[in-house]
């Protein structure tokens, strides 16, 4: 059996790779294979899969990427994420990489699609959009013209037709992706001691780089080995962290709010693994079920509109009852439109339940862990000085 | 013409410029505007609330409602300097210092009365349409409302037209929200039935304006150019991008302003800034990006006291591009509202922008691109240092790039702007003086 320990190292190995050595050595493998980059939030990897292809998770560059050339791109009033992609690209290190999605979650990655057009001439681009509308008439329809374009294209690129039996086969893969990914959440809010958020972070994450098959058997095997862990139950609150949808927080930022005395019980990281929430049927058409299933059973986020007044934010309160949260942090990157436009809706609804909330903000690259510890550390003795009064 | 005496020393407050008889009635018809907007309660008028860019002013005409356009008021309040006590109440009340200060002026202002510019509190809207059109903010900040008023907020998503180009599969999800979702809203909301004659009618007035629009805003390809066209360009645009959009009050104004503008042509004259006529033109720009209005004359003077004029500018078609032909038509009524919404500046790709700057640049024989860069606003400024070496890269013709706000008076820096303006006129002076020695030596 692969211990924890087996299994994090080897994730951590991934994560800290700016290269992407081991997609390099999937593309290498077999003559023909193709890399498609997506960015957050959404994208159907589905359709990438059922072209042969290996859909790649671009989440910035980190804390240990020099960006040197990225920041002469951006003003300082933007986020980090689309600097250090640029790094990422102008560095070399995508240039194994044979398309990139750009999807709809806010105007920085919009706009980053139109650079990379520029910059990148000879690399497919696409700015990968999504409905607003909900309606399967209307949204739906517009969704599924977009997925066959989508799909139209990567066929282009791949070289061969892509099958509704070959989308339906990706899609029992990823079903089973999403229904592991699940467990691995549920198994980490039962027993948090047992599965550190860094851990998860990172088992989640190496689902960016990996084949799906790849990262199932991952995910299999961590369930079981972190069914045998020996770690010690701590006095820890139980709290939900929200608005790291995007860019990404350095690893030791989670590492510092478990250690600050709060277990992660939910939070929003790479969405992309959990963001269709039921399994996509495999019957019938399988771009118009990915289609379906987008619109009426996926994660409620910034990114996405909320049609109905009464349901703003309740998605969080749904989330802090099934993972048994007793509050919530909002850690959003600094200058992220939807993180922070969204975050005092959010938070009213968290206080019309009585649900208490702590708010800071961080950099991909944030060094300085102390004053996140020490709000963490406050909210969690003041959550059980509530629980105790 | 009206003209008047100038004082010799410049007085408290600023002296009246010269206004054109155009400059009046826009006055007047802004000034019956927010007076129609807060007398809507008593009138049993209903309100709708929306957005500059993909502003369905016809289709809002169509139900009766008035239009209220919170981004203007916005810009009221950034030119009245009432915007920065907003912005800092909104951040007061838990909105983020990195956010848009419009979505935080609109904010801070309701926490504080909400009133007009007229002195009379702004009616609640009785519907918000959401017309998600080349900004994200927009989404929240309608939310935002929302929660705030409880009223009904009707979704247009407009998709990005991030390859360049509006495909049926767009068109078409457009017009059917407009059928499905935004029209049957409307009618609930206002109790009006739809009827699309009176569309086209409003849409055959709309085409109208545009030509003429289209005839003011390209007079600055001439040498003097008789307009600025960013700055001056912004008083152009009030009547067309807010409430007027489709009325012969409109028409009017822009056959109005297109006469002056022939006569300013004929004349050989320069733009009129606030300060009187411009003098010598020295420089000619395009301009990139929204201006600051918290200190907005202070930041054209810059310009204007140099000798710069600003012969193009992408922020005038933010409220649609009507420059490359596009005009709405009552023959495809809805179709042409759903093209109008794709074709607004701000929901272009970044390779389509960079092609219409540096096409600028060569048609209005500019001598480069000036960006003025809103901290406010991710939708405008992220990618903007890239179009600037695209576009520097394509013509041959110098950049600049100075950093703003739109209504937070803490991110406007006169001198520093003032400096970079000053050096990057130097810098095309130069460059003038280098083509010339080359000339003179071939
Ligand atoms: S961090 Fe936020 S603002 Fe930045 S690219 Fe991501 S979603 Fe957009
Ligand atoms: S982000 Fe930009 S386009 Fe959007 S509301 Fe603010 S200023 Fe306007």
């Amino acid at each position: 059996m692969t211990s924890q320990e087996q299994i994090i190292d080897r994730c951590q190995v991934l994560f800290d790779d700016l290269s992407f050595t081991s997609a390099r050595e999937w593309k290498a493998a077999e003559e023909g294979r193709k890399v498609i980059g997506y960015m957050p939030i959404y994208v159907p990897r589905e359709i990438i899969h059922a072209a042969g292809m290996l859909p790649l998770g671009v989440l910035g560059g980190g804390d240990q990427l020099e960006v040197i050339h990225g920041d002469a791109y951006y003003q300082s009033y933007i986020c980090r994420i689309p600097r250090s992609t640029v790094e990422l690209g102008v560095t070399g290190r995508l240039d194994f990489v044979d398309g990139m999605l750009f999807p709809s979650i806010c105007d920085v990655i919009r706009n980053l699609s139109g650079m990379w057009k520029l910059m990148f001439a000879d690399t497919y681009a696409r700015y990968f959009d999504v409905p607003q509308n909900f309606d399967d008439k209307v949204g739906g329809e517009f969704y599924v013209n977009e997925l066959n374009d989508l799909r139209a294209d990567l066929s282009k690129i791949s070289g061969r037709k892509i099958t509704d039996d070959q989308i339906r086969a990706s899609i029992e893969l990823y079903n089973e992706n999403r229904k592991l990914t699940q467990d691995v959440y549920a198994f980490r809010a039962r027993e948090p001691w047992k599965v550190p958020s860094s851990d998860l972070y990172l088992v989640m994450r190496a689902g960016m780089v990996l084949p799906v098959e790849e990262h199932n058997q991952m995910l299999r095997d961590y369930l079981v080995a972190a069914a045998d862990s020996d770690r010690p139950l701590r006095d820890n609150c139980r709290v939900l962290l929200t608005g790291g949808f995007c860019e990404q927080p350095p690893l030791n930022l989670i590492k510092s709010i478990e250690l600050a005395g709060c277990y992660i019980v939910d939070d929003d990281f790479l969405l992309v693994n959990r963001f269709l929430l039921k399994d996509v049927p495999t019957e019938g058409d399988p771009v118009e079920n990915l289609a379906h299933v987008f619109l009426h059973d996926s994660e409620s986020t910034a990114a996405k509109y909320e049609p109905f007044q009464a349901e703003k934010g309740k998605y969080l309160i749904r989330a802090v009852e099934k993972y048994g949260a007793e509050g919530v942090i909002f850690a959003a990157p600094s200058f992220c439109d939807p993180a922070l436009l969204d975050r005092p809706m959010l938070q009213h609804t968290l206080k019309d339940a009585g649900i208490p909330y702590v708010a800071f903000k961080y950099a991909e690259n944030s060094g300085q862990m102390q004053p996140i510890r020490e709000q963490a550390g406050t909210f969690s003795d003041s959550i059980k000085l509530w629980s105790e009064a | 013409m009206s003209t008047m005496t100038k004082p010799k020393r410049a007085p408290k407050p600023r002296p009246e410029a010269e206004k054109d008889a155009s400059m009046l009635k826009q006055k007047e018809m802004m000034a019956g505007h927010y007076d129609r907007l807060t007398s809507a309660p008593e009138n049993g008028d209903k309100v709708c609330a929306t957005f500059v860019p993909g502003n369905l002013n016809e289709l809002i005409m169509c139900f009766d409602f008035v239009n209220n356009l919170p981004e203007q008021n916005a810009i009221q309040a950034g030119l009245r300097k009432t915007s920065g006590r907003f912005v800092m109440e909104a951040e007061k009340m838990g909105h983020s210092e990195d956010v848009c200060t419009y979505v935080k002026s609109d904010l801070g202002m309701m926490a504080r009365g909400n009133l007009a510019p007229n002195g009379k509190p702004f009616p609640d809207p009785d519907v918000l349409l959401l017309s998600y059109t080349g900004c994200f903010t927009f989404m929240k900040w309608f939310e935002l409302l929302r929660e705030q008023y409880g009223c009904e907020a009707i979704m247009l998503h407009t998709p990005y037209t991030g390859d360049g180009v509006i495909t049926d599969n767009m068109r078409e999800y457009m017009v059917k929200q407009l059928k499905e979702e935004v029209i049957p809203k409307l009618e609930a909301v206002s109790g009006v039935k739809f009827d699309i004659d009176r569309l086209r009618e409003y849409l055959r007035e709309s085409a109208r304006a545009e030509d003429d629009l289209v005839a003011v805003l390209q007079s600055a390809k001439k040498k003097p150019s008789p307009i600025d066209a960013y700055f001056g360009g912004i008083y152009y645009i009030g009547p067309i991008f807010g409430a007027f959009r489709g009325t012969k009050e409109a028409t009017e104004f822009y056959r109005l302003l297109r006469g002056e503008i022939d006569e300013r042509v004929a004349a050989g004259l320069g733009p009129i800034t606030p300060d009187g006529p411009m003098g010598e033109e020295k420089y000619r720009l395009v301009t990139e990006g929204p201006p600051n209005y918290t200190s907005f004359r202070d930041f054209w003077k810059m310009f204007y006291e140099e000798g710069a004029v600003c012969v193009a500018s992408s922020y005038t078609k933010v409220g649609g591009t009507y420059d490359f032909g596009f005009r709405h038509d009552p023959d495809r009524p809805l179709e042409s509202l759903a093209e109008y919404c794709l074709n607004v500046y701000t929901n272009r790709s970044l390779p389509q922008r960079v092609d219409m700057l540096a096409n600028y640049i060569e048609e209005y024989e500019a001598d480069g691109l000036l960006i003025n860069s809103i901290k406010s606003c991710n939708s405008f400024s992220a990618g903007q240092l890239l179009i600037m070496k695209e576009v520097e890269k394509r013509t041959g013709k110098p950049g600049a790039f100075v950093e703003t706000d739109l209504v937070d008076p803490r991110y406007f820096s006169a001198s520093n702007v003032k400096n970079r303006l000053e050096s990057y006129l130097q810098m095309i002076e130069q460059k003038r003086s280098s083509t010339q020695t080359l000339g003179a030596a071939a």
